[in-house]
């Protein structure tokens, strides 16, 4: 049984890497033995260090697949350039050490089981990198509704990862901005394309997809959980880096602004402004 | 207790302290580090109101460094007293309240309010470059450092320790400035203003285009710094700028500094502090420095 978040304090260790592979242009999967996984939820992060002493900070990477009893997380991530922390992480084989903390972030709350089974539809949205969180999300969604209830819908600019992992989990919609699979646009394209509807949507990716669809939840009056992302240099709450506007004044910051490393990465779409 | 030092009039309980700015008021951390084993934990800077900081990108990673323009943001002095205070009462540390401003008053707001607090040293920021008007427009000016430390020191209760900055041209003239308008300790170096550009997305790296340079890039700097204010004053210095494991905080130790503050290196470590501490009561018993006196300037006296 997973703790409470309030209980599982984050740790930083060292990890070791079980698999990797590359599994599209810079897009790469690794899978990762630690006992941080008995204790992560959907939708938080773990910080990724290089062993590099010029790449000091930590690099926030979501979780993709969690699996508390054999100790693995599965991380997706993309290699942003040359020269990066994300290229040296690409390199690493099975067996080599690789430095993690975790878990970090508040994660999606999938705690009050019998409020969601109440839910009709749930509509669980990717876009690029912010497809692979939304796959464990997915997964947990399986032991809550039925999969006729589960809408999964995932946008990516061309080519596309991960399809073969979601199809199992519900109804899978792809969106590719080049026209190469599925509808041709976004996922508000997609939305619009296949009529979709939900009193329930969760949501990754970049920011302007979330304001599409933090306003699409507005105009349904449908329950919206975002999932945020920025700069951040600690990950645990106390460089004030990674902040974003919210709604009503934080008890934290006294000011309209939040933490997305501590107080998210998940919000309500309503309790911030994007 | 081999590692006591005393900043002023106030002791700790040994040399170890965390950079404002770095470890929040201590809860944050407090997940990985017992608090009570640091000898303070040095707080965020505190204005007189709510400060909002700068717009986001905040950070950037550079070569063994980083480069932040958070923009002192903080909750204000009200909450701090609230809230922060006493979280930190809790544990068996002393209390170091950061206090910044844009103006004079607003500085003496801040210390104004915190004359009958359980706080037991306050360190002035005059030194941010981030925030354009006040903070670093009196540090870099020797007057208006020794403006600063006058006014503040003719109404603080507790100690104060000046926060210089090292965008100067000559640090020792600000730290006698310091010292001579009644600074009980200085502390130094705050970050040092750099810049970063995003090749690929052609734009500036910060929202705020320049920011503070920290990390363990800025050492040697930080390190000859303290060794020059450490030969222009008398009072106590706590070093800072790229501590990140024990042997670094021994070097400023060596050149003349009493406290050490290990900044940046929480990010990424977040047991630094605790592993500094012990590595420096290590080195002490290794050299045979029966106290932290013995220590303090040794390669300048010897």
């Amino acid at each position: 049984m997973i703790e409470s978040t309030k209980e599982a304090r984050p740790v930083k260790k060292a990890a070791r890497v079980v698999s990797q592979e590359k599994i599209a242009e810079d897009i790469y999967s690794m899978w990762i033995k630690t006992d941080v996984a008995r204790r992560a939820m959907p939708g938080q992060f773990i910080s990724v260090f290089a062993n590099d002493g010029s790449k000091l900070l930590p690099r926030p990477i979501s979780l993709c697949e969690i699996f508390h009893e054999a100790d693995i997380l599965r991380i997706v991530y993309r290699v942003t350039a040359a020269n990066t922390g994300t290229e040296l992480f690409s390199r690493l084989k099975a067996g080599e050490a690789i430095e993690i903390m975790g878990p970090l972030g508040n994660g999606f709350d999938l705690s009050e089981k019998n409020k969601l089974r109440q839910v009709r539809k749930v509509l669980i949205i990717g876009g690029g990198i912010g497809v692979p969180p939304m796959l464990q999300l997915a997964k947990e969604f399986n032991h809550i509704l039925d999969k006729h209830q589960i809408q999964l819908l995932m946008g990516y600019r061309d080519e596309v990862f991960l399809m073969s992992d979601f199809k199992d989990f519900g109804s899978l919609y792809i969106a590719t901005e080049n026209g190469s699979l599925g509808t041709v646009g976004t996922v508000m394209d997609a939305i619009d394309e296949f009529d979709l509807s939900a009193d329930m949507i969760y949501a990754c990716g970049p920011v302007r997809m979330l304001r599409a669809i933090k306003g699409y939840a507005k105009k349904n009056r449908c329950t919206c959980y975002l999932s945020l992302e920025e700069k951040m240099a600690c990950g645990v709450g106390a460089c004030l880096a990674c902040i974003c506007r919210s709604k009503e004044i934080d008890p934290h910051s006294n000011l309209r602004q939040k933490r997305i490393c501590k107080d998210g990465p998940v919000f309500l779409s309503t309790e911030v402004e994007i | 207790m081999r590692s006591r030092i005393k900043l002023g009039p106030v002791e700790l309980k040994n040399p170890v302290m965390t950079a404002s700015g770095t470890f929040g008021s201590g809860e944050e951390y407090s997940e990985f580090v017992d608090l009570n084993r640091l000898g303070a934990v040095v707080t965020k800077g505190v204005s007189n109101i709510p400060w909002r900081g700068n717009a986001t990108p905040r950070i950037a990673e550079t070569h063994g460094g980083m480069l932040n323009a958070i923009g002192l943001q903080n909750p204000g002095i009200d909450a701090f007293i609230e809230k922060d205070i006493p979280f930190l009462r809790r544990y068996d540390t002393k209390i170091i309240v950061n206090v910044c401003g844009k103006t004079l008053e607003d500085y003496l707001e801040v210390v104004e309010k915190l004359a009958d607090q359980p706080v037991d040293l306050l360190e002035i920021n005059i030194s941010c470059p981030n925030v354009k008007e006040g903070g670093i427009a009196f540090g870099q000016r020797p007057t208006g450092v020794f403006d600063v430390t006058q006014a503040v020191k003719k109404i603080a209760k507790q100690p104060i320790i000046m926060k210089l900055s090292p965008n100067v041209t000559d640090i020792t003239e600000v730290a006698r400035a310091a010292e001579a308008g009644g600074a009980d300790v200085l502390s130094l170096i705050n970050t040092l203003t750099g810049m970063k550009i995003d090749i690929h997305k052609r734009e500036f790296a910060l929202a705020n285009k320049t920011g503070g340079l920290s990390g363990p890039a800025i050492k040697p700097v930080a390190l000859r710094m303290v060794y020059q204010t450490a030969n222009a004053v008398s009072i106590p210095i706590i070093g800072m700028g790229g501590i990140a494991i024990p042997e670094d905080a021994v070097e400023f130790i060596l050149a003349g500094a009493t406290g050490v503050s290990v900044g940046t290196a929480n990010f990424y470590n977040p047991y630094a502090t605790i592993e500094v501490l012990e590595g420096i009561e290590q080195y002490m018993k290794e050299y045979d420095f029966p106290d932290m006196e013995s220590m303090i300037g040794f390669v300048r006296k010897h």
